[in-house]
């Protein structure tokens, strides 16, 4: 079966190369034969694999996706789609449609000199030189069948870069939107790199509309360069039928700062990996998470954190919150390198099951090499505080009222860890709606 | 306004109290005193709707209804109130928003519009000022992080909020320093009305110097077995509850 859908891939891949790749530069053309042959070598993976053991990803292997129309949509429905992304209209404002940057509704204010916000498209246009470093600086830690399916099809997405020096006070704001009748896929690829002493605020949304099965398989390579501080945001708000993988790369150099807030409420399958390498001294590194799966739905959180050089410090919450017969995977692998001594390192998981038919499985996974290190970790799965919900009843709060209050509650610990008040009011709003907390 | 009869109540398969009869009119105060073990506390969990205890037998009219048919919210939203020993922290969830919560769900059961919300926290400061809080534990998390003293003022804060008509205290002097029980014992103090009842649970008598009662009740082995005015806490502080041995049922049995 397997072989079978890697070839409806390739079919695609033949396609695509004849419509877009014919004009591209003989380097790109290059690339994506790599990322598809890379892809062919490594195979989906199966349950089998330990890394997918608990995400069973039939759904992709199944479903012959092919290219998102671009022309397959119309207008009102993207005005739409893009007013339920809008954040504030303050921030930059890049948007894509079926993993294509589309002009007409994207916006950026004025810039400081010398910091490009524009599409990879355009980059690769603009300083193929530049982008091709960076498309190609890919590691080790990033080699896997979904981000080689990503490079077979690189194309569009965000470039972002700022240089030593700039802070961007505007938020970029990245939206990402699958308008779909037949069954299709995109593949976008994100380019964040902040040079030295430079500061940033980047927020990436994924919707998309009511219809076809659809697929977004997309990747975000982000450096920060020495001292530079990055505030990360992601809202995945994908469709109900929606296929979620996505694989963040962060580089972090010495004292270099990242924080990363990634909010999971949408899509059928959505697997988020992050994967981060504090390759410096001094760096601190912040992954806040919180997923909220409901019906059937399947959310894999898994992050990285590679601590290759002494004296940093890593703190990582994720919260998962699984009503009705939905499925979370928690995987926090932190990785101390034998030279990364005086690394300090915080990670927590914790879940609360609503029902149960909901599952979790959790694993915190901690490779110390090193001796002289602080690493806790911690796993909790629970359901609400009994005592609490009769606490609140005894003060005249109905039972339904009182179990909202705490889910919120829970919830809300990550919520505001969010700095940016706009984010934070659309998160609140989220959880309010949701569970129906009433303003009371 | 209060009327318990022949209450029969256990926890698990022991029985902990075996046939108390009392009775509670609006306005006045009745402090249930007894040692540790006799079931006070039990007493004061079973009128709240506490589901670890179950009842046996007899039954608790409130204002005339049956309070052992309703749930523990519906009690609530009946005027009975209960100060607890131990509150219970809720991370997460601010004061501010629980107190307004559990206003508005009482008026909502009773059909009344919803309180204003300038109103309410016009209030909420008065009451707060009057138990001498800090305006900050408005917006912190319900009695996480607070002393023992900060979570007592914080119940007697709710119960100076939803105003009930019968108000349980339940060792609501354990853990307080003097200075906070005077404070504490203000707040109750102002609370007293001719409207409303008070049923203060203590073991000892140094909080009925503050909060003084009409009746005190005398609880031994799961039943009362003196009922008497304020002198007989002052009995009790004197002698000791060693003094009710002769008074309990159970060295009434050993001595037939």
């Amino acid at each position: 079966m397997i072989v079978t859908e890697t070839n409806t891939y390739h079919d695609e891949h033949a396609k695509f190369c004849e419509g877009q790749s014919a004009t591209a530069p003989i380097w790109l053309q290059e690339l994506r034969e790599r990322g598809l042959s890379q892809f062919h070598e490594l195979g989906l993976p199966t349950t089998r694999d330990e890394e997918w053991r608990f995400t069973n990803i039939a759904p992709i292997t199944t479903h012959p996706f092919a290219i998102a129309d671009v022309g397959a949509f119309s207008e009102s429905q993207i005005d739409q789609l893009v007013q339920q992304a809008e954040l504030d209209e303050d921030f930059h404002q890049l948007v894509f449609v079926n993993g294509r940057f589309a002009k007409q509704w994207s916006r950026l204010h004025d810039l400081p000199a010398n910091v490009i916000v524009e599409s990879l498209a355009e980059s690769i246009d603009h300083r193929p030189d530049t982008v091709e470093d960076r498309l190609l600086g890919n590691g080790d830690v990033e080699l896997s069948a979904f981000v080689s399916l990503n490079t077979a099809f690189v194309d569009d997405g965000a470039y972002v870069s700022v240089p030593e020096g700039v802070s961007v006070d505007r938020p970029i704001h990245l939206i990402f939107l699958t308008v779909a009748d037949t069954p299709s896929f995109c593949h976008p690829r994100n380019i964040v790199s902040l040079g030295k002493n430079s500061r940033a605020t980047v927020i990436e949304s994924y919707l998309g509309c009511e219809g076809a099965r659809y697929f977004t398989n997309t990747v975000t390579k982000i450096e920060v360069g020495e001292s530079a501080e990055l505030s990360h945001h992601k809202l995945q708000h994908e469709q109900a039928n929606a296929l979620h993988v996505a694989t963040t790369s962060v580089h972090q150099q010495t004292k270099s700062r990242f924080r990363s807030h990634y909010f999971s409420f949408g899509g059928d399958l959505t697997r988020n990996k992050l994967n981060c390498t504090l390759d410096g001294e001094g760096i601190e590194c912040t992954l806040n998470g919180l997923y909220m799966p409901t019906g059937d739905q399947l959310m894999d959180c898994r992050t990285e954190i590679h601590h290759a050089k002494p004296n940093c410090n890593s703190f990582e919450l994720y919260k998962g919150i699984l009503d009705d017969r939905a499925k979370g995977v928690f995987n926090g692998k932190i990785h101390v390198y034998p030279d990364a001594q005086k690394t300090d390192a915080k990670q927590s998981n914790q879940t609360i099951l609503l029902s149960d038919d909901a599952i979790i499985d959790t694993k915190p996974q901690l490779e110390i090499y090193a001796d002289d290190v602080r690493c806790t970790h911690g796993a909790t799965v629970g359901e609400l505080d009994e005592q609490a919900i009769y606490y609140l009843r005894s003060r005249g709060i109905p039972a339904d009222l009182a179990r909202t209050m705490l889910i919120f509650a829970f919830a809300n610990d990550v919520v505001q860890g969010v700095k940016l008040p706009a984010v934070r009011q659309h998160l609140e709003s989220i959880l309010l709606s949701e569970r129906g907390l009433p303003n009371v | 306004m209060l009327e318990i009869k022949d209450l029969h109540a256990r926890c698990d398969a022991t029985e902990i109290l075996r046939g108390i009869n009392l009775q509670v009119r609006a306005g006045e105060v009745h402090a249930i005193m007894g040692p540790n073990g006799s079931g006070k506390s039990t007493l004061a969990h079973v009128l709240a709707g506490r589901e670890d205890y179950e009842v046996t037998q007899g039954e608790v009219l409130f204002n005339g209804t049956s309070l052992l048919d309703m749930e523990v919210e519906q009690r609530a939203a009946e005027g009975i109130f209960m100060a607890y020993q131990y509150p219970v922290e809720i991370p997460g969830v601010s004061n501010k928003y629980f107190l307004k919560a559990a206003m508005n769900s009482i008026r909502k059961h009773h059909k009344q519009p919803l309180i204003d919300t300038m109103d309410f926290l016009k209030v909420l400061k008065e009451k707060m000022q009057l138990l001498g809080m800090d305006k900050s534990m408005m917006e912190r998390s319900v009695n996480e992080g607070f002393s023992g003293g900060e979570k007592k003022r914080n119940e007697i804060l709710q119960m100076a909020m939803l105003q009930p008509k019968l108000a349980v205290l339940d060792e609501t002097d354990s853990g307080l320093d003097i200075d906070a029980l005077r404070i504490v014992a203000d707040g109750v103090n102002t609370l007293r009305s001719p409207e409303r009842a008070i049923i203060v649970v203590t073991h000892y008598q140094r909080l009925l110097d503050y909060i003084v009662p009409d009746y005190v009740h005398v609880l031994a082995e799961g039943r009362i077995v003196r009922s008497g005015d304020k002198t007989l806490a002052l009995e009790l502080e004197e002698k000791g509850y060693g003094f009710l041995e002769a008074l309990s049922p159970s060295a009434a049995a050993a001595a037939v």
